[in-house]
């Protein structure tokens, strides 16, 4: 399995790109489930001796990430009928070129991180874990940062906790099965009720731009 | 076959076989769109043609428009002597050649977007307009790929940098160069012309970006010009299948194999994409753009790590 790491995290990082760079949701959501499945590949794949935990770790996160969360959003667009991010605050090409000097940042960044010795834990697959962690993160907080609609800021989200996850593979082994479990199911959640706002917003509002939620006023 | 003749066939088999290479797209589009499509050897039939013809110049266009298909020819021919076409050394190489390379194309670019000016033609201008505005991004991503192959062999010499060191990189560096390539290949398509950001066959001038420019051509001037096209095409595709997969090791004859097999196969892979997905909206090709060169800054960090 170790081959398997680099190119299943270079896809990872193309999958951000894909997001940074489209402007249809439906795609974004897509890539976001790719990223999913990547993920739950991926943990199985770094730990070296295949144990029970590190399959369930996989399975769990291919079921949440790559078949839950999407369908979830997929189903909030659907309520929201909101097919594409109209007017992001930062044009699709400079998040994409912003997207592409993360990426450089990030490697620059995890050369320099102390405590991540090559060869320890899971950054050992030539240090390409830490890095593409680290990008994932960035990415997810430039889309949400940078974009308006609520779905896609959501999306944003999920891509920095995905980054999140990233880095804890590093540790995989150390931190027990049950803390990756809940914060699984913490994300589960937190989408959840995200969803249930998006389509309280787009009812209140008729659309589900976030601008809309800068004035404060009473009802 | 005697070493030091490779490059020389290699360039004359290039230029022989140059309009095959848009005539194998075209083919492969027409058979994945369900139709039968004009056999491969079409280009070959359509220069003969336009060379047994008159040319007509109109009374309003002056030298600059005269000078176009020559010019044009020559620099890419010119740029083609730098490539190593037979997979292992150009016919001439210099450190440095990379950037020769990208401005003598460029300098071809130039004289058709002077000859498009010279007629004084709106849709013309317009054309030239938009094709100085693509390529100037181009630019900027086919060097972003460039720096990335000279970073893993330590050549600034292209033949230095798809010849034998960058056979020995694909074992330790394969995903960023692959990374790499795959960019290139979405920066030919740009850069020749081809779908998703111009369609070769459109009949319609307001959304013609290269054909536009070409439009007052007539006869052997426009015959050089296609021929040039072509010439562009393949020798791109010749680097971009030498950077893919690297011959530098084997026999000169099975090089020269490779190289028609890189010639066909880009060819079809431009069929392919043709037939796949419909041509950008302008104001998308700077994103499309933007994202060979996101791949090729990818590649080129993952290198320098």
């Amino acid at each position: 399995m170790r081959p398997l790491i680099e190119p299943i995290l270079l896809a990872v990082a193309l999958t951000n790109f894909a997001v940074l760079g489209t402007s249809r949701m439906t795609a974004c959501v897509r890539m976001l489930a790719m990223q999913g499945a990547l993920l739950g590949v991926l943990s199985i794949a770094v730990e070296r001796p295949l144990s029970v935990h590190s399959i369930a770790l996989g399975a769990g996160t291919v079921a949440v990430k790559a078949l839950g969360l999407p369908w979830f959003l997929r189903w909030a667009m659907r309520e929201a009928a909101v097919r594409r991010e109209v007017e992001p605050v930062i044009g699709y090409m400079a998040s994409l070129l912003l997207g592409a000097l993360v990426v450089g940042v990030s490697f620059a960044v995890a050369s320099r991180l102390p405590g991540m010795v090559p060869g320890q834990g899971g950054s050992a697959p030539g240090g390409l874990l830490v890095p593409i962690a680290l990008a994932t993160l960035l990415s997810g907080l430039l889309v949400l940062i940078t974009r308006s609609k609520a779905i896609t800021q959501v999306v944003g989200y999920l891509m920095l906790e995905n980054g999140i996850y990233l880095f804890g593979l590093t540790l995989v082994g150390r931190i027990s099965f049950l803390v990756e479990i809940g914060v699984l199911l913490d994300v589960f959640v937190a989408v959840f009720i995200m969803g249930i706002v998006v389509f309280h917003i787009n009812r209140e509002f008729d659309s589900i731009s976030a601008e809309n939620l800068v004035e404060l006023r009473e009802a | 076959m005697p070493e030091r003749a490779t490059p020389v066939l290699a360039l004359i088999l290039t230029l022989l076989l140059a309009p095959l290479v848009p005539g194998v797209a075209a083919r492969t589009r027409a058979v994945l769109t369900g139709r039968r499509g004009s056999p491969i050897w079409q280009l070959y039939a359509d220069l003969w043609k336009l060379f047994r013809r008159g040319i007509v110049y109109a009374r309003v266009t002056t030298i600059p428009f005269r000078l176009v298909p020559v010019v044009a020819l020559a620099a890419i021919v010119a740029a083609s002597l730098l490539v190593p076409l037979d997979g292992r050394t150009s016919v001439f190489a210099f450190p440095g050649d990379v950037v020769a390379f990208v401005y003598t194309l460029a300098l071809a670019r130039f004289v058709l977007v002077l000859g498009a000016l010279d007629t004084g033609s709106s849709f013309e201008g317009m054309g030239a307009s938009r094709e100085v505005t693509f390529a100037a991004l181009v630019e900027f991503a086919l060097f972003l790929c460039f720096a990335a192959l000279s970073v893993v062999t330590h050549q600034l010499s292209l033949s230095g940098m798809a010849g034998v060191t960058l056979a020995d990189r694909w074992m330790t560096a394969a995903p960023a160069l692959s990374l790499v390539a795959a960019g290139l290949f979405i920066l030919l398509l740009a850069e020749c012309s081809r779908s998703p950001v111009d369609d070769p066959t459109t009949h319609l001038e307001l959304t013609m970006i290269h054909e536009v420019m070409i439009l007052d051509h007539s006869g052997p001037d426009l015959g050089v010009i296609l021929y040039a096209s072509a010439v562009r095409l393949s020798v791109l595709a010749a680097l971009l299948g030498r950077i893919a997969w690297p011959v530098a090791k084997l026999a000169p004859a099975l090089r020269l194999a490779a190289l028609v097999a890189a010639l066909v196969l880009v060819g079809v892979l431009v069929g392919i994409v043709e037939a796949s997905m419909a041509r950008l909206k302008l104001a998308k090709v700077p994103l499309y753009i933007a994202g060979g060169a996101a791949l090729s800054a990818f590649g080129l960090v993952l290198l320098l790590r």
